[in-house]
């Protein structure tokens, strides 16, 4: 019996290695794997590079795990938010590296790498700062910017439902940058809010098939996160 | 006179926005278009979070914190919406399926070329967004954005001096004095003025030349 449930936050980061490579979905508190984040904290692993949209909010969660000194390096395309006061400071006193993409240039780096297409061409960054130092190429009259696949080691990801072959079902706004990451990472974890018994998940609703996941475990976000949809 | 106001030069750009576009909207007063776009007029606002559909600002009481645009807003959805991931929302935007993106600006240039996301080649951690995926992608790109800096400095220039955002992809500028079109092989043109102001005012405080046809 195929069965991805794990019981407990420590058992779903169980193994995650020092120098990985995390993806970290979500975009901004919408389909963030918060419950996950603080089990890497609690986990251990250290000299991480954070591969995510923003650089932390205040000093939880991903700022947390930053501020304990435990991120080597970020790869983002947006390092600030209303708070990034952890970044910042680590960043000016040049303890963290940070490494600026695109948005959609990250995103698609990453589905590459879930891919098993090793680098693209695209006209996002062509002739800017961020485009420079990279191979350039003309296609049909335009300059395009070659860009390397982005794979991870360990993948974070929430989702709303799930069974226990690990499909995953997304709520609202909340798909992101979870069902491209779940597909790129060696070891894919995911926080759910509810484990559903298999088959009864539409096939059509599944964003991210349990092939690219390998851990679930369920959480609790509560309050007005777990109202049912269409009910404000 | 008085220039237009972020509002007025939102409502300015939402009356020249056609039923049937799907359109992007940057942060600030480009999100601001969409309350200026009456409801009998469909127009399709995408959300590069992966919302394609957005409807308006959620009533008091109504808020789904599942529900949120690129500017970490809460929204609601219209009807006929849909969501995407982040690679199909930018597969959308990069394969050139978004009829219209808005974006904010600190310069744009005469030759199309806009600077709106870092303001040195020094600038520590500037923050890029998905700006230049949308500028290199999107069918066309309006900038909104004051004619002038807070301390008067034309940000309506012959060539940008800030860090690129995009070459040559601005189509046209919403300022809060003219509207001015990018032609190609040519610059600025101007195609309305806010009420009040001549020519020659504006002119005066732009740094690149204003045609009139």
């Amino acid at each position: 019996m195929i069965n991805k449930i794990v019981a407990t936050v420590a058992e779903a980061l169980a193994g995650v290695k020092d120098g990985s490579t995390v993806l970290i979905g979500g975009f901004g508190s919408v389909g963030q794997p918060d419950v996950l984040i603080e089990g890497l904290i609690e986990q251990g692993a250290t000299n991480l590079t954070a591969v995510l949209n923003n650089a932390g909010v205040g000093r939880v969660g991903v700022a947390r795990l930053m501020e304990l000194g435990r991120v080597r390096k970020i790869i983002c395309s947006f390092p600030r938010s209303s708070d990034p006061v952890v970044f910042e400071t680590l960043y000016r006193e040049g303890k963290i590296e940070l490494e600026i993409v695109p948005q959609g240039t990250l995103a698609e780096r990453i589905r590459a790498a879930g891919a098993g297409i090793p680098a693209f061409y695209t006209a996002t960054a062509a002739g800017t700062l961020l485009g420079k130092d990279k191979e350039n190429r003309e296609f049909d009259g335009r300059q395009y910017v070659m860009e390397r696949a982005l794979k991870g080691d360990v993948a974070l990801v929430e989702a709303w439902e799930a069974d226990r072959w690990g499909n995953l079902v997304y709520r609202g706004s909340g798909a992101n940058f979870n069902p491209v990451m779940a597909m790129a990472a060696e070891l894919t974890i995911a926080q759910v809010q509810h484990i559903r018994e298999l088959g009864t998940l539409h096939p059509h609703m599944i964003m991210t098939p349990g092939v690219y996941v390998n851990r679930v475990v369920q959480v609790d976000r509560g309050g007005d996160w777990l109202k049912p949809e269409g009910e404000a | 006179m008085k220039p237009f106001t972020r509002d007025q030069m939102a409502a300015r750009l939402a009356a020249d926005v056609p039923e049937g576009w799907c359109v992007n909207l940057g942060i600030g007063i480009p999100t601001m278009v969409a309350n200026h776009v009456p409801p009998e007029r469909e127009v399709i606002f995408q959300s590069e979070n992966g919302v394609i559909g957005m409807g308006p600002a959620p009533a008091k009481g109504q808020e789904d914190p599942w529900l949120i645009n690129a500017g970490k807003q809460l929204i609601t959805l219209a009807k006929g919406a849909s969501f995407v991931g982040h690679a199909d929302s930018f597969a959308m935007i990069r394969g050139g399926h978004i009829d219209l993106c808005v974006l904010g600006g600190f310069e744009v240039a005469e030759n199309g070329d806009l600077a709106n996301w870092a303001t040195s080649e020094n600038d520590t951690a500037p923050a890029v967004g998905g700006a230049m995926d949308l500028a290199a992608g999107a069918k066309r790109l309006w900038v909104v954005m004051d004619h002038t800096t807070k301390d008067g400095r034309p940000k309506i220039v012959e060539r940008c001096g800030y860090p690129l955002t995009g070459l040559g992809c601005v189509n046209r500028v919403y300022t809060n004095l003219a509207v001015l079109d990018v032609v190609p092989g040519k610059g600025f043109v101007v195609r309305d003025l806010a009420p009040g102001w001549s020519l020659a005012e504006v002119q005066a405080k732009s740094a690149a030349t204003l045609h009139t046809n």
